[in-house]
């Protein structure tokens, strides 16, 4: 729709972005928005300039088209811009720091603490997400492979099985604890089970979206199940193996974070997240948030790259070209 | 065009009770039988040193019986789960804490002020993004990232935020399952919007339809097949941020608030039946959702 705009030039839309960003950096460090300076018209007229500028350098950078990486950046300028007036107005108004620290203070409470939060990281994500994960998505997929042939056991499981993902299953949290102390194979329980029912339905209905001509194909060159599994209807399953194992990285983070909030040891993200906000240290709260927050993502990623390499052949996969 | 195919869907219904119903039993009944051998194995090793003497002279059936019926056992049987769930219902008044039906209506209350909150708000949002190019690029990405991102993680902080504002009982619990709602019904809301084909809109054009003609008679009905889906995920995802929400304000009222006391005082059959009550809420709080698809989208199902 906004094709007819004239601002089609790539140029004159990061010109305007860069001055834009160059004069809110400056004014950031200037004595008038510092915390002790008093906040009457000068700064709110500052403030509501650059609020104008940054909204039109925005819209021009999303009336761009022909390269994707066009939506990519402006998203990433908006972030840039939510970032800025957080920290502008936090450091301005003199907020709380209970109610929102300042990114600046995230970053600083984030690299003072690096050592409890790479230890927390250890506990969380490298002990009881990645062994819940691989232990939940592995049992899932075995015994979808081990019913595959037993459309009896498919019937009566694959119902009960979607209903799962309508119960609320952090809540067996406090009985893992019971079972397995209070330390990390306790946490790796509750994504054991999180992520068992997702990936048992997924594989199952993977296996079944091979084509009937496919299929015929493969039975009229004799070939055996194992065969057919192989060589057909594993491969034709990985799109939906693959959104499972995303979904499933989401679902154990979640899960093991708000398992720790149930009772955990002395460290661990929702340990850490838990406690300090009850302390009120709310920069190490915010820090931690962030490091589970690029912890999710760069899974997906990670999990992304790893499909396009795996099913590179599959439509949905080269659709995205 | 609905009334002539409002039969149908009660043939299949039959059929697919008499296809299901049966396998559905056997694995129920599987699962039964496995948790009471669960049961008398894993409550063995505290039964003899507890209730049995250890030297003494008793038969397996002794060590069974006592297995079953143990005060504060490793796993409860299902019918001392469905005994306390019983008698929580009917010995107890309503407003008493001991009811599980109270914690159900605490924790089902935000969930649903919660959800419907959330609900308006992806909607209004998505309305948004799909008539501005702008927010579609700038603000649509980091929506779509934040489902791959824990976003319950910053409960604590909404918790500390709301109540040092002075926000207490219902309102920052229904913030959290808001916020969780919010997003995936943005996300399908935005993906239903878009979903008319170019010849639906040019008519629409042709028409010479207001952009809110053209929302209100075309794109919003051709949304409904999406957002449905996404209210059931929405509605679940709400349920369990509720719950997460009574964990660290030390609530008395929530079926979270039981689950967590349950652990400190070692009530492993009060926890037991609190995971009951939230499952069945889950169930109860979909199984709407998917009843209201029905009467609104009618037999028809999703597109």
């Amino acid at each position: 729709m906004s094709t007819h705009t004239p601002n089609q030039r790539p140029w004159l839309a990061a010109a305007w972005n860069l001055a834009a960003l160059g004069l809110a950096w400056y004014f950031l460090f200037s004595s008038l928005a510092a915390t002790d300076t008093p906040k009457d018209t000068p700064f709110w007229a500052t403030t509501g300039v650059l609020a104008v500028l940054a909204v039109l350098g925005i819209q021009r950078l999303a009336a761009l088209e022909g390269s994707r990486w066009y939506p990519l950046l402006t998203a990433a300028v908006f972030g840039l811009w939510i970032l800025y007036f957080w920290q502008l107005l936090t450091v301005a108004l003199d907020v709380p720091r209970v109610l929102l620290p300042a990114p600046w203070l995230i970053v600083v409470s984030l690299q003072e603490h690096m050592p409890v939060l790479g230890s927390d990281f250890v506990q969380t994500v490298v002990k009881a997400v990645l062994v819940g994960w691989l232990l939940g998505c592995g049992l899932g997929f075995g015994v979808a492979l081990a019913i595959d042939r037993l459309p009896f056991l498919q019937r009566g499981l694959l119902p009960i099985a979607s209903l799962t993902s309508t119960i609320p299953l952090v809540g067996v949290a406090p009985i893992a604890v019971m079972w397995f102390g209070f330390d990390w194979p306790s946490k790796a329980a509750v994504v054991v089970l999180m992520t068992f029912f997702p990936m048992l339905v997924s594989t199952l209905a993977g296996l079944k979206a091979a084509d009937r001509l496919e299929r015929e194909l493969m039975h009229s060159y004799a070939a055996s199940y194992g065969r057919t599994l192989w060589s057909l209807r594993l491969p034709s399953a990985l799109p939906f193996i693959f959104s499972a194992l995303k979904i499933n990285a989401t679902l154990a983070l979640i899960g093991a974070i708000v398992a720790e909030f149930f009772g955990s040891p002395t460290s661990g993200l929702g340990f850490r997240i838990s406690t300090e906000a009850t302390r009120m240290n709310m920069p190490l709260v915010w820090a931690a948030v962030t490091v589970s927050a690029v912890t999710g993502s760069v899974a997906y990623a990670l999990l992304a790259a790893w499909e396009r390499r795996a099913a590179f052949w599959h439509p949905s996969i080269r659709g995205k070209k | 065009m609905a009334t002539t195919i409002s039969p149908a869907p009660t043939v299949s219904w039959g059929a697919r009770a008499q296809e299901q119903g049966l396998p559905i039993l056997v694995i129920l009944a599987a699962t039964l039988v496995a948790w009471y051998a669960l049961t008398v194995y894993l409550n063995a090793p505290g039964a003899i040193e507890r209730v049995l003497d250890p030297k003494g002279p008793w038969g397996w059936r002794d060590l069974v019986d006592a297995t079953l019926a143990m005060q504060r056992p490793v796993l409860p049987a299902p019918h001392q789960v469905a005994l306390d769930l019983y008698s929580s219902l009917t010995d107890w008044p309503l407003d008493s804490p001991r009811n599980l039906l109270f914690h159900v209506a605490v924790t089902g209350q935000s969930t649903l002020v919660g959800f419907a909150m959330g609900t308006a708000l992806g909607l209004v949002l998505s309305v948004c993004i799909v008539h501005s190019r702008t927010l579609d690029r700038a603000l649509l990405p980091w929506i779509v990232a934040s489902q791959s991102v824990p976003v319950l993680a910053i409960a604590p902080i909404v918790l500390v935020i709301l109540g040092s504002m002075g926000f207490a009982g219902v309102a920052p619990k229904a913030v959290i399952a808001m916020y969780l709602c919010f997003f995936p019904v943005t996300v399908a809301m935005v993906q239903g919007l878009r979903s008319p084909q170019v010849i639906e809109t040019e008519m629409m054009h042709t028409y010479a339809a207001t952009r809110w003609q053209a929302l209100w008679m075309l794109r919003l009905p051709a949304a409904l097949p999406f957002l449905f889906p996404a209210l059931r995920v929405g509605i679940a995802a709400g349920l369990v941020g509720a719950m997460v929400a009574e964990l660290p304000t030390g609530a008395q009222a929530g079926l979270g608030a039981r689950l967590l006391t349950g652990s400190y005082y070692g009530q492993t059959v009060q926890i037991w039946s609190a995971l009951v009550m939230s499952a069945l809420l889950g169930l109860t709080l979909t199984a709407a959702m998917a009843a209201l698809e029905t009467a609104v989208l009618g037999p028809r199902r999703r597109a």
